[in-house]
């Protein structure tokens, strides 16, 4: 059971990123591999803070300011500069790698001492509870465990409706329109370039957010958490939408968060059986590989190749 | 309300892909007017049009628009003044959102766009107020994606979004080429009402003699780069098809006696 809250509030956290990746893969089209920086610039900003003694909230919106600004970056090298996507996001994932050790000032940041919203939601639930211990459904679970969950789902919650308007806003729309048909929204008066900066700044922003919180959640920054993040999040992505759908955009959010937290059930489980965790990345990117490759294999098994044309 | 002077573009100078689109091509247009633009493939009417839209940068020449020197403007910033329908039909909607949703980015063409909701109720209701003039009987399904819609339909709606807000200017690039001969009429009909009903100043570029004889009140003819041919008021009203069709065969006569010689001179002498 408690591995179950815990694969759950994870799998809350991290699909903040997935909402990240949503916006760059979905909405722009691009793999941003920039979140692997990203994701480890929020959880560093945030933990160096917090050590600092800054109120955990002030440093969980840092972290999240920090992707904002390596958002712009990358959407600056592809708007301004004409790099190639791909390339921008690598570039600037590994310019972050350096200032991410900058920040912390060595390759680990531990938060065992500071405030954070955990150690908030530990008093809360014995506050709560009255007791180290809560009784959810006839188990014993730590009362802990359970306030945090709930707290992460009020968190996911709240951003996820704040997105839900922000893209359904005129400007909202707009962003969303110039990763549909930047040549249509162009002949409409929006500049195609300052929304796709403004787009990738957002969704790295959402993507340091999930880091802050995973900081705080694990209890320490390390420089090498956001390796293979992007692909993390596209697998969130590409489960949600086979199993939700994405007919509107309600739908599309609702189902990119279930995805990443159904992933994250899928490993734990995996885990749990035996799977060894080095082979974790590995198994990770062949989900992906097939989640991406296997739609067109079926249709094609369905569907026989149409017959060529007849000899005229 | 229109003035284009001197326009010239070269693509991909000193290279062996160089090509002169635009060759000192002049016009002058009075507000209201529909200029109808004909002429061959590669003799630069799209590129004028694009030219005049801001898709690229000049090498010499001015566009003024509605008393604003628009030379330097970015295509963007024209976009204030300009509507626009592409010839492909895909080209001038956004597939994966609403019909709804397109329109109400068209409503605030050039505008800034701010954090006020993209479809309030009142635009709702407007939405199927205008949208039930085309008669396609979209004006019940405008939560339905673009994407779903016929090429004929969304050519139309593209056409009612660049006239959302009145423009100074309407750009038609064969905006009908790509269209089934029954769409292509249905369009033309709801482009002459549009036009008609705003007083709309309109470029509209074509390859059909029949369109260009029944639409519009001047037709310039291109040929190279420039303007080869001009009508307006009476001697347009006057033209035929067959009048149309001929001027072609001159000018492809002329071309056609063009590259023999060019390439007997060059035998003779190279």
């Amino acid at each position: 059971m408690t591995l179950l809250l815990g694969a759950l509030t994870i799998g809350l956290i991290l699909s903040l990123l997935a909402l990240g990746i949503y916006i760059s893969y979905r909405v722009f089209d691009i793999a941003d591999i920039t979140v692997d920086g990203s994701i480890t610039l929020g959880a560093s900003i945030c933990a160096v803070l917090i050590v600092k003694g800054v109120h955990p909230l002030l440093a969980t919106l840092a972290g999240f300011a920090g992707g904002l600004a390596a958002g712009t970056v990358t959407g600056i090298l592809q708007a301004r500069f004409k790099i190639n996507p791909l390339l921008s996001g690598i570039l600037v994932m590994t310019g972050l790698y350096s200032i991410n050790l900058h920040v912390m000032g060595k390759s680990n940041v531990p938060l065992s001492s500071g405030e954070t919203i955990t150690t908030w939601a530990e008093r809360a639930g014995q506050a709560w509870f009255g007791k180290a211990d809560a009784n959810l459904l006839g188990w014993l679970v730590s009362a802990r465990d359970l306030v945090t969950l709930l707290a992460a789902m009020g968190v996911i919650l709240v951003v996820c409706l704040a997105l839900y308007w922000f893209l359904r806003t005129e400007l909202g729309t707009a962003m969303r329109a110039s990763g549909d048909n930047p040549q249509m929204i162009r002949a409409l008066g929006v500049s195609v370039e300052n929304y796709r900066i403004m787009g990738l700044a957002l969704a790295n922003g959402l993507v340091a957010l999930s880091g802050a919180l995973l900081a705080q959640y694990q209890g320490f920054a390390d420089a090498q958490m956001g390796i293979g993040m992007v692909v993390w999040g596209l697998a969130s992505v590409i489960i949600g939408e086979s199993l939700i759908g994405s007919r509107s955009l309600g739908l599309a959010i609702y189902g990119t968060v279930a995805g990443s937290v159904i992933f994250r059930l899928l490993v734990a489980i995996a885990l749990r059986w035996g799977l060894n965790p080095n082979d974790l990345k590995l198994v990770t990117a062949l989900f992906v590989f097939a989640a991406l490759v296997l739609p067109g294999w079926l249709q094609r098994l369905k569907k026989p190749a149409t017959p060529a044309a007849l000899p005229g | 309300m229109l003035t284009v002077s001197n326009l010239r573009k070269t693509f991909n100078p000193g290279t062996v892909n160089e090509v002169r689109a635009l060759r000192g091509v002049n016009l002058d247009l009075p507000e209201g007017a529909f200029l109808v633009i004909l002429g061959g493939n590669g003799s630069g009417k799209s590129t004028l049009l694009n030219a005049v839209a801001g898709t690229f940068r000049l090498d010499e020449g001015e566009i003024h628009l509605a008393g604003k020197n628009v030379t330097r403007w970015q295509e963007h910033k024209r976009a204030r003044l300009i509507g626009r329908v592409f010839q492909n039909p895909f080209s001038g909607t956004a597939p994966a959102m609403s019909i709804a949703e397109n329109l109400a980015l068209a409503a605030r063409r050039g505008q800034s766009r701010r954090l006020g909701w993209a479809l309030p109720r009142s635009l709702r209701n407007e939405l199927r107020d205008r949208v039930s003039h085309l008669k396609l009987g979209l004006e019940d399904r405008l939560g339905n994606s673009i994407g779903s819609l016929s090429g004929g339909q969304r050519q139309a709606l593209t056409l009612l979004m660049a006239t959302w807000l009145k423009p100074a200017l309407l750009l038609l690039d064969e905006h009908t080429a790509a269209l089934d001969p029954k769409s292509a009429d249905q369009v033309i009909r709801v482009t002459e009402e549009v036009v008609t009903r705003h007083h709309l100043t309109t470029l509209m570029v074509t390859h059909s003699m029949q369109q260009a004889v029944h639409l519009g009140d001047r037709i310039v003819i291109m040929h190279k780069g420039a303007v080869a041919h001009h009508f307006e008021g009476a001697n347009k009203q006057r033209l035929g098809v067959d009048d149309l069709l001929a001027r072609f065969e001159d000018l492809r006569r002329r071309e056609l006696l063009d590259e023999p010689a060019a390439a007997l001179l060059k035998e003779t002498y190279i």
